[in-house]
């Protein structure tokens, strides 16, 4: 025994780096991961000392609760693409949720505003969860299918969108959304949890693992397609739970909202630094890249207002190229070594 | 002698038209090193898959401390104490060194992983594999890791689960020598433990250095077990080829004549000169040089480098250093397009995923390589194709319907032909051949064989790779000879024999002076 | 025994379903129109039909070359939005100029997804994403918030006039479909396109220029698009950037599913393509003829998209 430990002695210590990333990768890799919350800390500084406007307190509400319920479809969409999938459908399962809300809310009360659209659209993730992890469909094309289905659902619940259902006046469902700071709060608070979902569930681990190398993941005994369904479950939830909330926030179902709005969760998502590929990301860099992009447009608007929306989706699309290129280059570097 | 741990006994295992394993038994002992040996196709991969779960046998039994077992999957043969180290290592790159560790058994506190606690134990378990971490690095990404700790920490999750068999299929084909050594006190604590291990690898060194026992696998069937002390290198290669070393047969069993280097030997000019041809972890500085009308083999035992050289060669893989001339022209780009017009042909070794397009026809196939030339102005010059494809169908006998048959539904054989035929109507002057005869019919096979003594016989430059070592002695003129990606020996002229070959196959390696 | 023959019974039913079955659904569509109301193809107006149609047709071979690749274009509206842009801005100085400034607009735009997708290796789902996202903002830009009337000859003839009593876009139809069939069948190109969608490690052990050929395929999808931009632009008679082609690569990828090419590439059914885009407008003509309302016909149309990938899902398990 002795002898085998002092003959371990001058060889136990492996190399932990060869064949490990350069420097230069590695500095790249925080770029990509932490590129967002730098740039949304220069340009907040940047915005802050050159606009006046910017940094008041009217502005920054704006700007916060403005984004606020669409950035829950960036929270779920984190969990999709970690798990190496992508989830098309949560800009039509959000106006789904609102309309259920507020159908909810005229026809059974709070209580049926609140459950009717969080089970309606959570079953409708499970479907599309089922397709994608057990008959191996693509995920695009089953979201896209997803994206048109629950858009065809709202509509047929709304009589061709013709019918605009009410929150009634004095439920109290509609205080759910009301007040100024009170979606913000809502929103950080499921951030956060859900922050914890990711990192420090067992729940979490295996979403990372099913989507940095699934079949890895089955040899180390995580159960991949039930992680698979439920993230698809997850994201419709937060879809339908954040329509829910702005229904009551607005008070009625609008059925006409989320067009696009997957682009940009999407958008947001990759820039926040989760990698498309899946297997990598983080709750906060998806804040950050909601933040980032909600403080661009905003900046749009203050110099080039006629053209907002169109400017900042035009900034968005290149951000998420550069994004996009920047992490197809790293992962290329590592899969020659 | 100590207790055994596990017990195969009897398996039988048949896919359809294969007969993988014909009642294989196999007894691993506590605290002994198991060598499993055999070429490709021996039944290795599946006795493995058979002991792991992945899949069932059809006939005998498994059994785990005297119980017969029986698993539904790899999950259950981890639970029960069975482990498995892979080739590939089997982990998660983008997560942290920790979690891939603990992945499935997470410490928690409150209901929530104890990320603190998890990292502090992940230090702890890889200290005691020699790996030298603290916290902040067990925290990043597996990928940070060099292969060789990588390796490590699958080994240390695989044998955390209270591991009773620790299979390792192939551990050290991605690691450096240094991290081979690391690797071998691992496997030696193992067996001070009391731990089963049973060693899969084709490097003989390696084998003798770390094993006790040695089960050899031919053709599905164990043709020899016991302590590997027994066996000489030069016995063990004859067990796994299936050669009596002593006995040579003098008559050939292929379909190759037997006047090779008569027409070779006149000519002086090189038709295809490869200098220092490197790959990284691959080949190393392995030259070649091959005349107008000759056969070169290119020998060596399973994961030597054989089929990376010729890709490297024909521009399949990146070359990290090397020169490849053609006619005395060196190659300026190194890409197949390059090599292609140049006249180097690749005949890759993996049929399905790198040869054929399976949904095109056998015509699409044929001149998939050669649709510049039998086109114009990008237009496909239909006559001339149909021409092309009816001579090359009738010269190599390729059994189809029709030109417009789908690829797939051919046997392997013909599938070789269409491959064949796809570089021959371009009028190659080098062809690279990876285990051209492998999975493919008997009588298709004597045609292959016939085909390149005839090829050779025109004037073409061969490199023949083959497993078979017939195939490789009666086919080529001369024979290099690769081990762990060097060229470790050339045979040619009277000593083009199987005493030769097998003694290079199995010789020590020379003194390390290299590195 | 049983077991297995029952399988393969499934299987071939599954492989009709994906080769014939949209030919089968327009034969049932017709028949059943036909027997509703006796005078369906008559009453319902086939111009009318056509002009809706072609657009989506254009963009639907554009997007059966990509997908033949195992790729997909999701920048096909977008690129649409930018020749609605374009198109005024040049239509003084002469309509054929303006024509083709589009059309070299869509030839750029796909040259950029191509060399992403070539050359960085950048899936082709995410890099024709963010083209989808930026193009349509820089259209916007371009144009203006509002839509511009176009009112240019050359273009409401395109948009709008006959030739021997055929609109004048599907004679431009016709004559992009006979090209890819030309060219699929014809030419190296198609080969090589075939070849790189079926088995891409084996085409570039052929020495084929796989990076040429995805550049390719991106760029004819590009350039298919903004002519479809252009058409639409012409028969609406206003230039909309905002709003013109939005959801058309959803319906482009139904046609071509549907119409029976495999999202995994190595085939492509260009006249299964035509009778795919063919199919999806004959059913929401049948279901408006019918006043089915607009909702059950998405959610029918989302049902018809999943069969017909699921039948085209079992074809890699030869």
């Amino acid at each position: 025994m002795t002898s085998t430990d002092t003959a371990t002695e001058g060889s136990t210590h492996l190399s932990t780096t060869s064949g490990a990333p350069t420097r230069g990768e590695r500095l790249l890799g925080v770029v990509q991961r932490q590129g967002a919350f730098a740039v949304l800390v220069l340009v907040v500084a940047v915005a802050s000392i050159a606009s006046p406007g910017f940094a008041t307190v009217g502005n920054v509400t704006s700007v916060l609760v403005g984004n606020a319920y669409p950035a829950l479809l960036a929270l779920g969409m984190t969990f999709v693409i970690i798990s190496g999938g992508i989830d098309l459908s949560v800009g039509s399962v959000f106006a789904l949720g609102g309309v259920l809300a507020a159908y909810g809310a005229g026809h059974g009360g709070p209580i049926m505003a609140i459950v009717l659209p969080l089970a309606v659209c959570t079953a409708f993730g499970l479907v599309q969860g089922l397709l994608v992890a057990r008959a191996g469909m693509a995920p695009f094309i089953v979201t896209l299918a997803g994206l048109l289905a629950a858009r065809g659902l709202l509509q047929a619940i709304s009589h061709e969108g013709q019918n605009t259902y009410q929150v009634p006046a004095g439920s109290w469902f509609a205080t759910l959304g009301a007040g100024t700071w009170g979606p913000v709060v809502t929103v950080v608070v499921l951030f956060a949890s859900g922050a914890v979902l990711l990192q420090r569930t067992s729940f979490g681990h295996n979403v990372f693992a099913v989507g940095g190398n699934a079949n890895a993941a089955m040899l180390l005994g995580v159960p991949v397609r039930r992680t698979r369904t439920l993230v698809y479950v997850t994201s419709a939830a937060l879809a339908g739970g954040a329509g829910m909330l702005n229904a009551a926030r607005l008070t009625s179902g609008v059925t006409e909202i989320g067009v696009g709005y997957e682009l940009t969760a999407i958008a947001v998502t990759v820039i926040g630094g989760t990698l498309l590929a899946g297997g990598a990301g983080s709750v906060l860099g998806t804040a950050a890249g909601v933040l980032l992009l909600a403080v661009i447009q905003n900046l749009i608007g203050h110099y080039i207002s006629q053209y907002g929306s169109s400017a900042s989706a035009a900034v968005n699309g290149a951000f998420l190229a550069v994004v996009v290129l920047l992490q197809t280059y790293l992962s290329r570097a590592r899969r020659i070594t | 002698m100590s207790a055994a741990v596990l017990q195969v006994s009897d398996v039988d295992k048949r896919f359809p038209g294969v007969h993988a394993l014909r009642g294989v038994s196999l007894t691993l002992a506590a605290g002994r090193v198991h060598a499993l040996v055999g070429e490709n196709g021996a039944g290795k991969s599946t006795l493995i898959k058979v002991m792991t779960g992945v899949y069932r046998p059809d006939a005998g039994t498994v059994a785990l401390g005297g119980e017969p077992v029986f698993f539904g999957g790899p999950i259950e043969a981890q639970r029960a104490g069975i482990s498995t180290i892979y080739q590939e290592i089997n982990l998660v790159p983008l997560m942290s060194v920790a979690r891939n560790l603990f992945i499935g058994r997470e410490p928690r506190r409150f209901g929530l992983v104890d990320v603190r606690t998890m990292n502090r134990r992940a230090v702890a378990v890889l200290r005691e594999y020699g790996l030298d971490v603290d916290t902040a690095a067990v925290a990043r990404p597996l990928r940070a890791l060099g292969l060789g700790a990588q390796q490590m920490v699958a080994i240390a999750r695989a044998v955390g689960v209270e591991a009773r068999v620790v299979v390792m299929d192939e551990p050290t084909s991605s690691l450096e020598r240094r991290e081979v050594v690391t690797l071998f006190e691992v496997i030696r604590r193992l067996r001070a433990k009391g731990i089963a291990v049973l060693y899969v690898s084709h490097r003989l060194d390696e084998l003798y250095s770390i094993c006790d026992d040695v089960t050899v696998l031919r053709d599905g069937a164990v043709v020899h077990t016991g302590a590997l002390s027994d066996v000489d290198r030069l016995g063990l290669v004859s067990l796994m080829l299936g050669r009596d070393a002593a006995a040579v047969r003098s008559d050939g069993v292929t379909a190759f004549s037997s006047d090779h280097g008569d027409a070779v030997d006149a000519v002086d000019r090189l038709v295809l000169r490869a200098e220092n041809i490197e790959v990284r972890h691959r080949v190393h500085g392995v030259s070649l040089a091959i005349r107008p009308g000759e056969v070169v083999g290119l020998g060596g035992l399973l994961g030597s480098g054989r089929s990376e050289t010729a890709k490297a060669i024909a521009g399949g893989l990146r070359r990290d250093g090397g020169t490849v001339e053609v006619s005395g022209r060196r190659l300026r780009r190194d890409t197949v397009a390059a090599a292609v017009r140049a006249g180097v042909v690749l005949l890759p070794e993996d049929r399905k995923a790198e040869g054929i397009v399976p949904s095109l026809s056998v015509r699409q196939n044929i001149v998939l390589a050669a649709l510049p030339r039998l086109s114009r102005a990008g237009l496909l010059a239909g006559r001339k194709q149909d021409e092309v494809v009816a001579y090359f169908m009738d010269r190599l006998r390729i059994k189809a319907a029709s030109p417009d048959q789908k690829v797939a539904e051919l046997s392997g054989g013909n599938q070789q032909k269409v491959l064949l035929a796809r570089w021959l109507c371009l009028r190659p002057k080098v062809l690279l051949l990876d285990e051209p005869t492998r999975g493919i019919d008997v009588g298709a096979k004597a045609e292959v064989q016939r085909l390149i003594d005839e090829l050779a016989g025109d004037g073409l430059g061969v490199l023949l790779i083959s497993s078979e070592l017939e195939e490789l002695i009666e086919g080529s003129d001369r024979v290099v000879v690769l081990r762990e990606g060097r060229a470790v020996a050339e045979l040619a002229g009277a000593d083009v024999t199987e005493r030769h070959l097998m003694h290079a196959l199995a010789s020590e390696p020379e003194a390390d002076g290299d590195d | 025994m049983t077991e297995l023959s029952l399988g393969r019974q499934h299987l071939r039913w599954v492989g009709w379903l994906r080769d014939y079955g949209v030919y089968a659904g327009i034969v049932v569509l017709l028949a059943v129109d036909t027997a509703l109301n006796p005078d369906f193809l008559a009453s319902s107006d086939l111009r009318v039909q056509t002009f809706q149609l072609v657009p989506t047709l254009l963009v639907s071979l554009g997007m059966a070359t990509v997908i033949a690749t195992e790729g997909v274009d999701l920048s096909v509206g977008a690129v649409i939005a930018l020749a609605a842009a374009l198109l005024p801005l040049y239509l003084g100085y002469n309509a054929g100029l303006a024509i083709a400034v589009c059309l070299a607009g869509g030839l750029l735009a796909g040259l950029v997804n191509g060399l992403m997708v070539a050359v960085a290796g950048v899936q082709p789902i995410v890099a024709t994403l963010a083209m989808m996202i930026g193009l349509r903002g820089v259209a916007v830009i371009f144009n203006g918030n509002q839509a511009k009337p176009v009112l240019d000859p050359t273009l409401s003839a395109l948009g709008l006039d006959s030739v021997l009593g055929v609109p004048i876009m599907a004679w431009l139809a016709l004559a992009v479909v006979l090209a890819l069939v030309f060219l699929v069948r014809r030419t190296t190109f198609g080969q090589h396109v075939l070849a790189v969608g079926d088995n891409r490690t084996a085409s570039r052990l052929a020495g084929l220029p796989v990076r040429r050929v995805l550049l390719t395929v991106y760029v004819i999808a590009g350039v298919l698009a903004a002519a479809a931009g252009v058409l639409l632009v012409g028969h609406g008679a206003e230039a909309d950037p905002a709003n013109q082609g939005l959801n058309i690569e959803l319906a482009a990828i139904t046609a071509v599913v549907v119409g029976g090419t495999p999202l995994t590439g190595g085939r492509i059914r260009v006249v299964g393509t035509v009778a795919g885009a063919l199919f999806m407008q004959l059913l929401s003509a049948t279901l408006i003829q019918h006043d089915v309302p607009n909702s059950y016909a998405q959610i029918l149309e989302a049902a018809i998209i999943c069969v017909a990938v699921y039948a085209a899902r079992d074809r890699g398990s030869r």
